[in-house]
């Protein structure tokens, strides 16, 4: 349980860190609130030479609105998220993820982009981005993109982030109260073996689900939202889309949930957020 | 037995007085001692579930900057011992347990080589610099195939699998299945646990060369049956080996044992003439330290159309791993022993065969062999109840023997000490609102739910035990003192870690000398204090530690008796001892207290005639039979149709451990008894794959009950005194795993019984149930 030999630096700006990050390139490892990098280090399973802190960094910690769209900064923990009076009022679906998350110590510490750079298929955060349609933004020495939600999730711990970019912070919509989330949790770890996060625009009469936990990546349940396109959410509607949630996904398979299993809870978890975000239309 | 009524701490719920060190995390474990010039450990462990190791290269390893040394089995097993089984079977076959692997690895885990070095940081950078060549060999991971012909062999030197057989049998078992209107069937399995204790092992050594004595601190629950078994690996005689168990973070059986580790360390500090440390990892722990249960049974119930169980015919595989640990093949017996449970039959016969598997060993895990045995019995009662169509409450009755039959004779040739299997049931009935209960299910089974009340009526074996029972002893013993300042100390040799006898001992003792409990210092857990003790397991240390006390009690109010009747110029038998005072009859303002007569019994200056001085006496108490605890639980518990998930609902204990001495400590027991329960019914299992990696080695993947996964509890309990030790105490420490599990597993097949669903084995994992129902 102890770590290889490594430097640690603390930048205090992101142009510092910037430049760290492309001094050190793929040695180099950006440590936000440790939760899964610590771990997989102390089993030397990561071995980074370099470790860049980005606790000190000021404004990566904040919850802001900003020309209509929500701002969560990468820094900011779960917990922060959950306790948010501006995210319990425009975007619910936040809190109502981070929630859900671990337990207290654990969002205490966990940040949303520590656990969205990531890219644990199993992390919580990856269904409400997608159902969110946030945007990732990303920093390097060359300034800032913007990374859509859809493009943001590439593999089993992959992301569209590069090797010398920092996720600085995620853009929200503004939503009504019609979201949810639902989730099974791996009994050990509590990660999701199957989570749907869902989004209701009532006035186009459109649905968002995005869906975590049961493959390699997290997905838009989109035959789903096809089926519940222009519809009202009655029961009968909720039931016979939520069935799709899983089509043309390959599920993983593992010990605590087979790929059946996990399809299943796919759909269960949809058609539960789905009842859920319907009754707060 | 005199007892204080001034008091009256017996019976009382005091909070533990280990509390606040631990609350407040100033306890001293393994981890927090800083001997100077430590050196630090590390291990390698095989990745190889069975291997030939063709070459290790230490060269670089050694090299590496503040490494002392690197040893491996060559260096180590010549100097080492083989590590000892204490169990017995009459064909026991056992590989050489050495220290390190001599040549070849049987487990994922197998300690391969050892690091020393001046910190921990180098000795984990050295492991990763050692190159061992290994050549891979065939695996076998599951007992049943292991049994097969041409299997893989897990000790080739054996040719054999079996490691031994075993069978308990009474009664004319043909006879008896002969009378037989039908014969259940049921096959069960007993999956592998990993106890998890939160703080993993660790030890450290300390020779002292001078002295040619060696002082060991480790996590463990015996130091004193590791002081009688260490001499026999290491070399020094028992009286220069000191072994202390600090503060010790759980060991639910875990710490029953003496592990390689221990004699390893102990060895490295003779030879490196410096205290060696070890601090397991949690990764280790899983993979290293023994694993509880594993069995598959075969059970056959000879039954009578009015549910008259004739008899019980049992064929069971145990998984024993690579190696025995101390008591590996004992703890499959203990299932046999208590097959029958609280039940009367005529005939039972149960076989056993330990098997050998590349995997970590079994051995002791909380309630040891017992969960296995309440489990079955406890099914089979709810089976011949479901297959005969009777009711599962009456034919429980209609099995138990009354309260005037004790002590009673088992079919399985135990004899239970004192009983009243039909007061904790009515209690528990009454508890949980039976009849209430039952139209709520059948109300919510109306509405579509699955709905299910579960019942075990349990009993178990506790206070191990008389001598003759057990491998090296089974008395207990203990030392009063009243110093000098008429201030307290007990030692006591039972070593508790987490059960809470500092407490429970200052009230026992406290309450027959007559003093304040803040007076007393119960010691433990340092052979060099307590010289002679057969530790804590088996739920046996307040019922025999505690009586130990009560003896050198005895012996020193006698003595102090005599020194009272000195001082108080009266004749000894007119001297009274009463309420902590000693009194003159008939003239009851003549007395004299406990500070007084310990300054004169030191000062030794007035003595009675051939008096020795001092207030001292230490006791051995050789228990004449074990004590049966016994309970009941019922359970209530919702399925959730569509995921599978069991929601316990409703949980009701009534348990009978006899006489309690601390009532709060008793339902602490219970409550973490069936938190273990509730792990093994629902959710928790060892996974190896059939290459035998471990695929449940850290707690991302082992789920062991969160505060949140446990109910509300309603707790009762009646009290029946067991006639084996004067203050009639039971013992309670395993009681709630033994009872639980049974009563969750019937509360869910119950639940799914209207499906048509007979039996689903543990855990009760929600794809399991959702399987069931959809195959349905
Ligand atoms: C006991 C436990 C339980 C948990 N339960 C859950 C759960 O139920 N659900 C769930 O979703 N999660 C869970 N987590 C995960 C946790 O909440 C964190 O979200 C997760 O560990 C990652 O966040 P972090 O801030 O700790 O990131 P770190 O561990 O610091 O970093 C993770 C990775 O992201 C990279 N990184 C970090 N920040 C940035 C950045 N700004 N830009 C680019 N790369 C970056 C790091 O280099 C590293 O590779 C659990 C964790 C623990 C320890």
């Amino acid at each position: 349980m102890i770590p290889a030999t490594f430097d640690y630096f603390r930048p205090e700006t992101l142009d510092e860190a910037a430049a760290l990050l492309a001094q050190h390139g793929e040695d180099a490892k950006l440590l936000a609130g440790g939760h899964s990098l610590l771990p997989s280090m102390k089993l030397r399973l990561a071995q980074p030479r370099v470790v860049i802190d980005l606790g000190r960094i000021p404004g990566l910690n904040s919850i802001r609105e900003s020309s209509g769209k929500i701002v969560v900064g990468a820094m900011t923990t779960h917990r922060e998220i959950e306790l948010s009076s501006l995210l319990a009022e425009k975007c619910p679906l936040l809190p109502e993820v981070a929630t859900q998350i671990g337990d207290v110590q654990v969002r205490n510490r966990g940040t949303i982009g520590g656990s969205l750079a990531h890219a644990d298929p199993a992390a919580d955060w990856p269904a409400a981005i997608l159902a969110l349609e946030a945007e990732m933004v990303v920093f390097n020495r060359g300034g800032e993109r913007r990374i859509a939600a859809e493009e943001f999730f590439v593999d089993l711990f992959q992301t569209a982030i590069q090797p010398d970019e920092i996720l600085v912070g995620i853009r929200f919509p503004v939503t009504s109260r019609a979201v949810a989330y639902s989730k099974s949790a791996q009994k050990a770890s509590g990660f999701a073996i199957a989570g749907a996060a869902v989004v209701v625009h009532a006035r186009n009469r459109a649905v968002r689900i995005g869906i975590t936990g049961v493959s390699a990546r997290p997905y838009r349940a989109s035959a789903t939202e096809k089926g519940l396109k222009g519809k009202p959410l009655t029961q009968e509607a909720i039931s016979a889309a939520a069935v799709s949630a899983a089509d043309g996904i390959d599920p993983l398979n593992d010990i605590h949930a087979s790929n059946e299993y996990r399809r299943h809870l796919a759909l269960v978890n949809t058609l539960r957020a789905l009842e859920l975000a319907a009754s707060r239309c | 037995m005199t007892v204080s009524k001034r008091t009256g701490y017996f019976g009382k719920s005091i909070k533990r007085v280990e509390d606040p060190r631990l609350i407040k995390g100033i306890a001293t474990y393994v981890d927090d001692l800083r001997l100077a010039g430590t050196l630090h450990t590390m291990i390698l462990r095989s990745p190889y579930a069975h291997a030939k190791i063709l070459s290790i290269q230490t060269g670089a390893a050694a090299a590496l900057e503040g490494v002392v040394g690197v040893f491996t089995g060559t260096d180590i097993n010549p100097n080492c011992g083989l590590l000892p089984c204490a169990a017995e079977a009459p064909d026991l076959k056992s590989p050489k347990h050495t220290v390190l692997a001599n040549g070849r690895v049987y487990y994922v885990g197998h300690p391969v080589a050892v690091v020393v070095a001046a910190d921990r940081y180098a000795a984990r950078d050295a492991l990763d610099l050692i190159e061992v060549d290994y050549d891979s060999l065939p695996v076998v991971s599951d007992p049943e195939k292991a049994l097969q012909d041409g299997s893989p062999l897990t000790h080739p030197e054996l040719g054999t699998n079996v490691a031994f057989t075993w069978s308990v049998a009474s009664g004319d078992l043909d006879a008896e299945f002969a009378k037989a209107d039908r014969i259940i069937k049921q096959r069960m399995v007993h999956q592998r646990l990993t106890p998890m204790a939160i703080e993993p092992r660790g030890c450290v050594a300390s020779y002292n060369a001078g002295d040619g004595a060696l002082t060991l601190w480790t996590s463990t629950q015996i130091p004193h049956l590791i002081r009688t078994l260490l001499p026999g690996m290491i070399g020094i005689p028992e009286n220069r080996i000191r072994i202390v168990a600090p503060e010790v973070g759980g060991g639910f059986g875990s710490k029953l044992n003496l592990y390689v580790e221990e004699a390893l360390c102990s060895h490295l500090s003779m030879r490196l003439k410096a205290p060696i440390k070890w601090i397991e990892s949690r990764r280790e722990n899983a993979m290293a330290t023994i694993h509880g249960r594993d069995q598959v049974g075969e059970y056959e119930i000879a039954v009578k159309k009015n549910g008259t169980i004739l008899a019980i015919r049992a064929k069971t595989i145990a998984d024993i791993g690579s190696y025995l640990q101390l008591l590996t093949p004992a703890i499959p017996t203990l299932t046999g022993l208590m097959l029958p449970g609280c039940y009367k039959m005529n005939a039972i016969r149960m076989d056993v065969t330990g098997v050998y598997t590349h995997k970590m060993s079994t051995d002791a895990y909380r309630g040891a062999g017992r969960p296995e045995a309440s489990y079955a019995i406890e099914r089979i009662m709810d089976l011949v109840a479901a297959d005969l169509g009777l009711d599962r409450i009456k034919l429980r009755l209609k099995h138990f023997p009354k309260p005037d039959k004790f002590p009673f004779h088992t079919a399985s040739g135990l004899t239970y000490d004192s009983g009243n299997y039909r007061a904790t049931l009515k209690k528990a009935q009454k508890l949980a609102s039976w009849d209430t209960l039952l139209k709520r299910q059948a109300k919510e089974r109306k509405s579509g739910k699955l709905f299910g009340v579960g019942v075990s009526t349990y009993v178990e074996i506790c206070a191990l035990g008389p001598s003759k029972m057990m491998a090296a002893g089974g008395w207990e013993w203990g030392c009063v003192r009243i110093e000098m300042s008429g201030k307290v100390t007990a030692i006591t040799g039972v070593t508790p870690h987490g059960q809470g006898q500092e407490t429970s001992f200052a009230q026992i003792v406290a309450d027959h000398l007559g003093v304040p409990m803040e007076d007393i210092v119960v010691c433990r857990g340092d052979t060099s204090v307590a010289h002679y003790g057969r530790d804590t397991y088996g739920s046996r240390a307040t019922a025999l530690g505690g009586t130990a006390l009560i003896m050198c009690i005895d012996k020193i109010v006698a003595k102090a008796r005599q020194l009272a009747a000195h001082l108080l110029r009266a004749k000894v038998e007119d001297v009274v001892f009463r309420d902590g005072q000693f009194l003159v009859k008939g003239a009851p303002k003549t007395n004299i207290g406990w500070a007084t007569l310990a300054q004169e019994a030191y000062l030794a200056k007035n003595l009675p005639a051939n008096f020795e001085p001092g207030l001292e006496a230490s006791s051995f108490f050789e228990p004449t039979n074990c004590t049966y605890p016994f309970g009941t639980h019922i359970v209530a518990v919702e399925v959730d149709r569509s995921t599978g998930e069991v929601k316990i609902r409703d949980y009701v204990a009534v348990d009978d451990c006899g006489h309690q001495v601390n009532p709060l400590l008793v339902e602490g027991q219970v409550q973490g008894g069936i938190a273990h329960s509730l792990g093994q019914a629902l959710f928790e299992r060892t996974v190896y794959d059939e290459e035998g990696q471990l695929l449940t080695g850290e707690f991302m993947d082992y789920p062991l009950p969160r505060a949140k996964d446990i109910p509300d509890y309603v707790m009762g309990s009646t009290v029946t005194p067991s006639p084996s030790n004067p203050m009639g105490i039971k013992g309670v420490g395993e009681a709630g795993t033994i009872g639980a599990t049974p009563a969750i597993a019937n509360a869910v097949m119950d639940a799914l019984a209207p499906l048509g669903i007979r039996h689903l084995d543990l855990p009760l994992l929600p794809e399991k149930i959702w399987r069931a129902i959809n195959d349905r």
